[in-house]
Parts: C-alpha cells; structure tokens; sequence
C-alpha cells in the first residue's frame, strides 16, 4: 500500500528560537500502527503538536487523505483527528458526559441534547474500551489506565480518520500499558484506524508498532519496520546507550536489553572490550 | 441520558418554586404587615399606602435582587469555567476594585450632591469597565489566553484599586468614609427604576447568550488543549465569555455595590447538587443566585427592623455555613457510594 495517507511535507515547527525540528518529511499508509520513538529532548512531542495543530508550522505542511489540515478550521480537524494526551485531566465529569464530548465536533452551537446516535456511539466505544461499568463515575475516581481507556473512547467517538496518542502508556503498569496497546492494535485492525503514538518504551513499540521514526535532535534518524530501525548500532547511536538487541521469541520482533555499567565493567576488565 | 434531562427539568422547576416562595415571603416582610391573603386585594387597590409599599417599594427590591444576584453567580458559574480555579469569583479580577474606586472618587469629591445621584452607578460601572478593559488588554496581549497571567493581573489591579481607595478615605472626611464604605457593603435599595430594568435586562440576555457557549465551557472543563482537540477555538470562546461575565459584574456592582460571595458560593453549590454540566449549570447558578439575594435580602431587612443590615454581611455568613454543611454532606455520600 502507498505511504501516502498521512502525508508530512517539509514539516518544521517549535518553540521561537529555541528548539525546530529540521524539515521533516515521512509518509504513513492507511491503517498504520506507527511509532515515534527517540530520547528525551528529540523533538517527538514537538512533532506530534505540529501534527495535531497544537504548535503552528514554521514551514511545509501535513496531509491526511489529500486534504490539507491547515486549511481546515478546528472543527473539520476535530472530525479527522483525535488526540489522547499523555495525562488525562481528570476533571469532576462523569465518564459517560465524557466520552459523549467526542461528539462536540459534530453539534450545532445551539443543539441542547445529544441524538440518540451520537449517545448509542458512545456507549459502543465505551463497551469496546471496556469502561462501560464505570460510566456513571466521576473521571477523577477512576484509576490512571481506566482514564487513559476513557480518553480512548472519547477519542472514538469522535469517529476520526488518524488517532494520535502521546505516550499512552508511559505512567501504567504493564497489565495496563498491555491492555492499552492491545485495544489499540484492535482498533487499528478492526476499525481500520490509522494511529501514531509517541511512544517511550522500546520494546513495546517494536511489539506493537508496523512502523517507527526514530527521532534524534529535531530530526528524523530512521524509520521502517521495528527490524529495520531497532538495530543495536543505530540505539547506541540516537541513544548513546550501550543496549543488546534480540529477536522475541514468540513474535520475531526485536527485543532491546539494556546493561547496567558494572557489567558493562566486567566484560571490558576480562575482554579488554565489548566484542559483537 | 433521558433521565438526566428529566432531572434538569424537575431542577429548573423547583428552583423556580423556590424562587416564587422567596419572592412571597420577601412580599409579605416587612414593618408594614401585608399577609399572603391581603396580597391580591392591595395588588389592585391602587389607592393604598400598601399598595405604595409592594410595587415601588417591595417588588422592585426582589426584582433587583434576582438580576444581581442571578447576574453575578451566572458570571461566577462562567469566570470558574473558563479559568479552571474553583476560587474564581466575579471580583478576583477586580472588576469590584476598580467600580468601588470609582465610586469612591465621586463621592470624596461630592460630585453625586452637585451634579445628580447617578453619577454614583455611572462612576462604578466606568470604574468596573476601566478594570475590564485593563484586564483584557494586557491578558490577551500578544494574541495569547494565558488565563493564569489574566488573573494575576485582575488580584493586582484589585490591590492597586483597594489601596488608592484607602488613600481616599484617609484624606476625606467621616461622613464621606461612611458613605464609601456604606457603599462597598452592598445595598438593594435602589430608587431609581430605570437602573433596575436594565440590570433586570442585562442578566437575562447574559443568561441567554450564555447559552450559547455551554457546551464550549464543558469542553473547556478539561482543558485549553483538549477542547481545541476537540474544535472548539478556545481563545475566542474565553474572550467572549471573560466580556461577558466581567460586564454582568460590572452593572452589579455599579448598580448594588459590592455584593459578597454570591458569585462563588451558588455555583459550586448547584454544581455539588446537579452535576458540572453547564448545560444545566448556567440556568441553575442564574436561579440559585437569584433566590440567595431574595432570602437574605429578607433576612437583612428583618434581623434588626426597623434598621437594615447590609446584605453583603448576610451573604457572606449564610453563604458560607450553607456551603461548608453541602460540602460535607456531599463529600460522605460520595464516601459511601464508593
């Protein structure tokens, strides 16, 4: 399938003088499960927000599906895209009204009451996000992962073309980030939902991801299939970490180790150095 | 969902009983005893002292009473949306500083005797609209919604006016300090009807407009980011409602002088009770601050008749206590529930 879905043009932007991104060019294919992967400080988050429309462009411009987003007013991108942000602002609302506000970008400034439909997608994405027996609880009363679940559902009902996610899983447990990351490889398969997440552990995103850019200092160092880019040399060269690289088991996909410095120690007082 | 709308409609409905039943008794107080049954017959007796009593004197009062009171909790109900702090109350911006400096300014220099009594509002609402104008310039400047900068700057602007008012009445005389401070408590008694009508006006076509931005304010329940995530622009949305919210204030306050705690108590209160939807929210503050004012307008009137009590002292002791005990109440079912 061609990698012009979501389309990423000369894509600069960032914060006055401080930090840019280099022109950034990259293509996504329709229903791809990509991941932006790179240390701290690399630009991830800043080409996520020059993505969604939370920092303007400096220059060259995103396309998702042959329509330019920069020419669309918020509320025609708000029916494209979703996003989930890393933390959910947990505010006194109740998880139903919640998720319901996924349907905002769809209603007149004067339409009182949410139509049945809207209010029967909302309860789909809130049984498919399995959220649905906490619906009449407060935000704020729910765990970390089952607000991050409940910002997934909203994010659905907003019924969207491109589902962007900052870090989903990065203050959970792994039963929580395993059961983020496979709603959301469901959703890719079954609702054909192209999604992009930034994502900070390496080895989830090699396991769950078709596709990685790997970002290092405002610029794009790699990107391809989590083979492709999750090479030892190409690690220790964004990450400047000694790391060791495996194939999983059970799914083939690369698998990253880190090592602590007394072994690292170790093997250079017995070897002389770390031979490959 | 059905049966959230039913439960907003019997909300509405009660709170509008309510509001009659406020509107009766505060009828029916007073030094000259008009009972419940007489209220028909002295309605239409126009030849009556009585009759002189309810409608220019009694009804104006509640009238009065529900737009100030509505108008500031409204705008209370809308400033703590839009800023996220649950603190915001009409005033933290210093809408009332610089109305009651105004006032201030007028009556030190004896401009209300000279050239007319409504130099007194006039001077208020200018003051209020200096500080809207202040606010709103240097919150917005560079094309920014910083709302925490904005709110800074309105507590400053609040300093700033309350000490140049101190500076007045240090130099003024004692009857002009009665008077400014007289003033700042806050009073519904207010001769002139034409006042009273626009005040009257203004809150209804600032409830209604309102309406236009609820669902807006619930997005913006979650943040800046998040509604625009959800296309809603939130920089115009806040602007708008931040005007609109700061003139309701500023006619309040020009009007009835600086009534406490209205605007900070009635909306958390109807939120407590019914939920943050501002669907409902906006409608249930506009009628639970109308009510509030009536009731302690009534109780302010009575407790050392023939005197009156200033209502500002009312309002800040009923509301507070009324508040503490739903917090309470509210905070062990939720306990429970869990």
């Amino acid at each position: 399938m061609p990698s012009n879905y979501l389309q990423i043009k000369d894509l600069s932007c960032g914060y006055g003088s401080d930090f840019n991104l280099r022109p950034i060019t990259v293509g996504l294919r329709r229903g791809a499960l990509a991941g932006i992967i790179g240390p701290n400080g690399s630009g991830k988050t800043t080409l996520f927000k020059g993505i969604s429309g939370q920092l303007p462009l400096k220059s060259g411009s995103v396309w998702l599906n042959n329509c330019n987003l920069q020419s669309l007013k918020l509320r025609q991108k708000a029916q494209r895209i979703a996003v989930v942000s890393q933390f959910v602002d947990a505010a006194e609302i109740s998880v139903e009204d919640y998720v319901l506000l996924g349907r905002l970008p769809y209603r007149a400034p004067f339409q009182f009451f949410e139509p049945q439909p809207d209010v029967l997608l909302a309860r789909k994405y809130m049984r498919l996000t399995g959220i649905w027996k906490h619906r009449k609880k407060y935000l704020s009363q729910l765990s970390g992962g089952e607000q991050q679940l409940a910002a997934i559902a909203q994010a659905l009902t907003q019924e969207p073309e491109l589902l962007l996610l900052d870090e989903p899983t990065s203050h959970l447990d792994i039963t929580h980030q395993v059961q983020v990351l496979n709603l959301i490889q469901r959703l890719n398969k079954e609702l054909k939902l192209t999604v992009l997440m930034i994502i900070h552990d390496l080895n989830l995103a090699a396991e769950y991801c078709d596709f990685l850019l790997m970002m290092k200092q405002g610029d794009i160092h790699s990107c391809g299939t989590p083979q492709e880019v999750l090479t030892y040399d190409r690690i220790e060269q964004v990450y400047n970490t000694v790391v060791v690289t495996q194939t999983n088991p059970l799914s083939g996909k690369p698998a990253v180790f880190l090592v602590s410095e007394n072994i690292l120690n170790d093997i250079k007082a017995r070897y002389g150095k770390i031979k490959r | 969902m059905k049966n959230k709308y039913l439960s907003w409609t019997l909300f509405t409905l009660l709170l509008l009983l309510l509001f009659v039943g406020a509107a009766l008794l505060s009828l029916t107080t007073g030094e000259a005893a008009i009972g419940l049954g007489d209220l028909l017959p002295v309605w239409q007796d126009g030849e009556q002292m009585e009759h002189f009593i309810l409608t220019r004197i009694r009804l104006p009062r509640i009238v009065l009473a529900m737009a100030v009171g509505g108008s500031l909790s409204l705008s209370g109900a809308i400033l703590q949306g839009i800023f996220r702090n649950p603190l915001v109350e009409p005033y933290t911006l210093g809408i009332s500083g610089g109305a009651a400096l105004g006032v201030a300014l007028i009556i030190v220099t004896g401009l209300h005797l000279s050239v007319g009594a409504f130099m007194l509002p006039l001077s208020g609402f200018s003051g209020a609209a200096i500080v809207i104008v202040l606010v709103g310039l240097l919150g917005f400047l560079r094309g920014g919604t910083d709302v925490n900068k904005m709110l800074l700057i309105g507590v400053m602007i609040s300093f700033v006016a309350s000490s140049a008012m101190m500076f007045l009445m240090a130099v003024t005389t004692s009857e002009n300090i009665h008077g400014i401070v007289f003033w700042i408590m806050g009073s519904l008694d207010e001769p002139n009807p034409l006042l009273i009508k626009i005040t009257l006006y203004t809150a209804l076509s600032g409830l209604l407009l309102s309406y236009l931005f609820a669902r807006p304010l619930n997005a913006l329940l979650l943040g800046q980011e998040k509604a625009a995530y959800l296309g809603i622009n939130s920089k115009t949305t806040i602007r708008l409602l931040f005007l609109l919210a700061s003139l309701l204030t500023g006619i309040c306050v020009a009007v009835a002088g600086v009534i406490g705690f209205v605007g900070l108590v009635i909306p958390h209160l109807i939120r407590l009770l019914a939920g943050s939807d501002y669907r409902f929210l906006l409608v249930g503050s506009f009628l639970g601050g109308g009510i509030f004012l009536v009731l302690s307008d009534v109780v302010a009137r009575t407790l050392i008749a023939p005197n009156e009590l200033p209502i500002g002292v009312i309002t800040g002791i009923a509301g507070g206590i009324l508040f503490i005990i739903v917090l309470n109440k509210n905070r062990n079912r939720r306990r429970h529930a869990q």
